[in-house]
């Protein structure tokens, strides 16, 4: 069997025949392996889903109860059989209860990455590397300008920044699940003592990775009056909150944002950002072509991101590899639950 | 060097003043000798070394990367020494490491390397550095290199923040920062009080400029005409030319702008004249201005020598270069400053009789005997004695008689009394988000008069203003970008605008020029929003033509 045979492209996303399943499904379909709960991967409507328990969780939490007509959870390293299939899911080492979907028929072994990375993070598992023949790779940060420092360093001048300008508020735009919680458990890391203030969007998520047992010191929410008296503090909000109305009653406000596009300073002047935190949670370009060599793949497809530059690379290295030109995926940022997309046009503002 | 690689990050984002300056103060308090020194010298630009060319730095990135994601990489960067620092592969961590048990590189040694080694040694020198550095170092590095830092930070601020390490003033710092160099550490130690203040053994050094306060007409009841001596405000450059004798009894002249940047070489013909004057040394306070035929030309004529890097003779012949003193701060190695303003005058007006040079002439003084005479002077400067001059005219300085000769902005013994704004009422066309504290508001304003366009009446650009209203007024012109925009252009917002849609903001402006580079062939000189227009309508702003008069009428005046 061919992977193009077990797996193709359809405007739901990646379809898979044999087992009548989409993965990340970007419309409502029949069923749904969900690789984690970011709103450009995991939407709501469809009729069953397969996710770690984790993913489901929040699912729930950011969609409501009723997301999906079934749920079912599968255990990191769990072997699960669909119609003469298996498939397991994997960390991926990107948020919490994050993975990677593997899919196995007749000695063929496909891997779905979703969305990855190798750093370390406090706040999930670490990335599993899972042998396969076919690896399907994001490549959000496809290009070899892009490389994370260390996020301690990068947390280190934040806290820097905090002890120069001590009258000001430290705003940090960071997407609400998984960035905005690693920042907490970062600064934690490092000695921060102060009581962390976030926005009200990231409340709940917050508080669900804590009640999965994820140490984050002292969380507030901010409240209105608050605001101005926040001086020398950190307080973590969505990016788009950095521009809004709301930033403009902090004292003197460092808009800061902590993202893997903060390497490029053309990018952060664009936002207005004064200092910008180059931390992701996506893979940088080392780490993407030292995971797919490692995975002894002799077929690399590139989902999203900067595809030409990974697929070029890619072909230099003597694999066969192809851009999947998939549209929906990357846009982390929106908050709201955004339900499958019915019409047959993407919705141009995700893309 | 990745503390200053830090540093020049960080102000590279750094919008506002007194944060760039608490960056700096911070980095010369916790640096030590001579890194520091280095830091300030590259960010006073008195760094002297050859500038590599960017062709280096591509054919160094050729040998290391694969040209085609380098070219998909500067596609996307945009910049070239970004694209190179972010794409420079870092050295593999060999067994024996020998990476990690060199020194860390340093400022002083890159500065001091340049100096000495040439020009084909740079490329291999260079890439060794690259290997030892980050990303954000090897960014400052070849921004360093390349002789184009642009963290928006001027000398004169460098040395305030210098300053501020031990509670000096920039004018201070300036009095000794001719007679010093690189790393400076002499200015150090005197600043942290562990030394004296270092000689200024500069045979021509600057001296911080007197500066006005401006007056309002409420302002004039309460002074008296009589302790006051009156001059045209001239609308070109504040310039100061020094004399003296070095150690080998050479002579030095040098031409300084109000903040203290040399600029002698960009005015040859001026600094050779100035060069064979009878005086052995002397010190000018006065205004750089273009005369032809004894006439002061207007501020646009100046703009075009300005405009020129590399002057030639013919350049030179078309827009000759003056002086026109005001101030005489010292002759003769005898310092003039403490004397009262009247007998700097007396003293002024004989030593420009004695020198009898074309190119050094008196700014005259305007003869008053009440605030309205002088009223009068400002309102119609021809017929109060500048005659032909008096387009070059933008308004009146006033200096009290008994006034010493003091650094900076001092209230009370000068004012600068400016001629009355142009007004004209535009239409807003685009709206750009402001910076720092302005940063969420759409504060910067792109505006249009009407004028005849192919399909009739159209808006034309004219300039483009980010001052002059209130927090106030600010939010609701921001509340009214937000609800009529019709287009987004990245961070700028088109509004709507039409014959019956838009919104007019009266503009007031100090002067304006013809502007090839302007579509509506007009460029305005410090436009600001005097008033909103909430009331009028859009159709009944105004036209270009009504600017276009304004510069004809100066023109035959
Ligand atoms: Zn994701
Ligand atoms: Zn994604």
């Amino acid at each position: 069997m061919r992977a193009s045979d077990l797996l193709k492209t359809t405007p739901a996303g990646l379809y898979c025949a044999a087992g009548d399943f989409h993965i990340d499904p970007l419309r409502p379909v029949k069923r749904a392996l969900i690789t984690h709960g970011h709103s450009d991967h995991a939407r709501a409507g469809h009729e069953s889903v397969l996710a770690t328990r984790e993913t489901l969780a929040i699912m729930g939490v950011r969609c409501g109860p009723d997301f999906a007509g079934a749920t079912q959870a599968a255990a990191y390293g769990e072997r699960i059989g669909i119609d003469g299939l298996t498939v397991s899911f994997h960390p991926a080492g990107h948020v919490l209860g994050s993975a990677q979907i593997c899919v196995e028929a007749k000695g063929l072994r496909v891997v779905i990455s979703g969305d990855y990375k190798r750093a370390r993070d406090p706040t999930c598992a670490p990335f599993e590397l899972v042998p396969c023949d076919v690896f399907i790779s994001e490549a959000t940060f496809g290009l070899p300008v892009f490389r994370h420092p260390d996020a301690a360093h990068e947390i280190a001048r934040l806290i820097d920044s905090c002890r120069l300008f001590p009258e000001r508020a430290h705003l940090v735009g960071a997407y609400s699940l998984g960035k905005a919680q690693r920042i907490m458990a970062l600064l934690r890391e490092a000695g921060w003592q102060r009581p962390i203030y976030i926005h009200g969007t990231m409340e709940k998520l917050t508080r669900f990775y804590e009640r999965e047992g994820i140490d984050l010191g002292e969380v507030i929410r901010v409240t209105g009056p608050e605001r101005p008296k926040l001086g020398g503090e950190v307080v973590i909000c969505p990016p788009s909150a950095l521009q809004e109305l709301w930033s403009r009653r902090f004292p003197e406000p460092v808009p800061a944002f902590a993202s893997g596009w903060m390497r490029v300073r053309a990018r952060a002047r664009q936002r207005g950002v004064e200092l910008p935190l180059v931390i992701s949670d996506h893979a940088d370009w080392d780490e993407l072509c030292e995971t797919i060599l490692a995975t002894g793949c002799s077929e690399l497809w590139v989902t999203h991101g900067e595809e030409d530059a990974l697929v070029h690379w890619a072909s230099g290295q003597g694999l066969a590899a192809r851009p999947l030109h998939l549209i929906g995926y990357g846009e982390e940022e929106v908050e709201a639950c955004e339900p499958a997309i019915p019409s047959d046009e993407a919705d141009p503002a995700l893309i | 060097m990745n503390r200053f690689a830090e540093l020049l990050d960080r102000l590279s984002f750094e919008p506002s003043r007194n944060n760039k300056l608490r960056l700096m103060t911070d980095y010369f308090r916790s640096t030590p000798d001579p890194e520091r020194g280095y830091a300030l010298a590259a960010l006073t630009g008195a760094l002297g070394f050859q500038h590599a060319k960017p062709g280096l730095i591509r054919a160094l990135i050729s040998e290391r990367v694969d040209p085609t994601l380098f070219y998909m990489s500067y596609d996307y960067v945009g910049d070239l020494s970004e694209t190179v620092a972010l794409l420079w592969p870092e050295p593999a961590a060999t067994a024996a490491g020998a990476g990690h048990n060199r020194p860390p590189l340093a400022l002083s040694e890159v500065v001091t390397t340049l100096a000495t080694s040439g020009k084909l040694d740079l490329p291999r020198i260079l890439a060794r550095w690259l290997d030892a550095l980050d990303e954000i170092g090897r960014w400052a590095l070849l921004k360093l290199i390349t002789g184009s830092l642009r963290v928006g930070v001027s000398a004169r601020l460098a040395k305030t923040a210098v300053g501020d390490i031990g509670g000096k003033q920039p004018n201070e710092i300036e009095e000794v920062w001719h007679g010093l160099s690189p790393p400076y550490i002499d200015l150090f130690a005197w600043v942290e009080g562990r030394e004296a203040r270092p000689e200024a053994t500069d045979p021509a050094p600057f001296r911080p400029p007197m500066l006005a306060h401006p007056i309002e007409e409420a302002d004039l009841a309460v002074l008296n005409p009589e302790d006051f001596s009156a001059e045209w405000k001239w609308d070109g450059i504040r310039m100061q030319v020094v004399a003296g004798h070095d150690a080998t009894g050479k002579r030095v002249l040098r031409m300084f702008s109000r903040t203290g940047e040399e600029n002698t070489h960009a005015f040859p013909d001026l600094a050779e004249a100035l060069a064979h004057l009878p005086a052995q040394d002397f010190a000018i306070d006065g205004e750089l201005l273009i005369l032809r035929e004894g006439r002061v030309q207007p501020f646009s004529i100046l703009q075009q020598r300005l405009n020129r890097k590399a002057v030639s003779a013919k350049h030179m012949a078309d827009f000759p270069a003056h002086v026109r003193a005001y101030d005489l701060l010292s002759l003769n190695g005898e310092d003039f400053r403490p004397f009262a303003f009247c007998d700097r005058r007396k003293r002024l007006e004989a030593f420009v009789a004695e020198c009898n040079e074309p190119r050094l002439d008196l700014s005259p003084i305007v003869p008053f005997k009440s605030w309205e005479d002088l009223a009068a002077a400002r309102a119609d400067p021809a017929s109060a004695g500048a005659e032909a001059d008096a387009a070059a005219v933008e308004g009146i300085m006033l200096k009290r008689v008994d006034s010493i000769y003091v650094p900076g902005r001092p209230k009370g013994p000068w004012y600068k009394w400016k001629r009355d704004p142009f007004n004209v009422d535009a239409v807003m066309m685009y709206a750009q988000r402001g910076h720092g504290k302005r940063s969420s508001f759409y504060s910067d304003y792109t505006f249009g008069c009407w004028r005849e366009g192919e399909n009739g009446e159209e808006l034309v650009p004219i300039g483009k203003a980010y001052s002059g209203i209130t927090d106030e007024e600010l939010a609701q012109l921001d509340r009214y970008v937000r609800n009529h925009t019709i287009n987004r252009f990245g961070p700028v917002r088109e509004v709507e605008y039409s014959r019956d849609k838009g919104l007019v903001l009266e503009i007031a402006f100090e002067g304006i020029n013809w502007s090839s580079r302007h579509k509506s062939g007009v460029a305005l000189r410090f436009p600001r929003i005097n008033r909103i227009r909430w009331d009028k309508p859009a159709k009944d702003a105004d036209r270009i033509e009504v600017l276009e008069g304004l510069l004809r009428q100066r023109e035959s005046a």
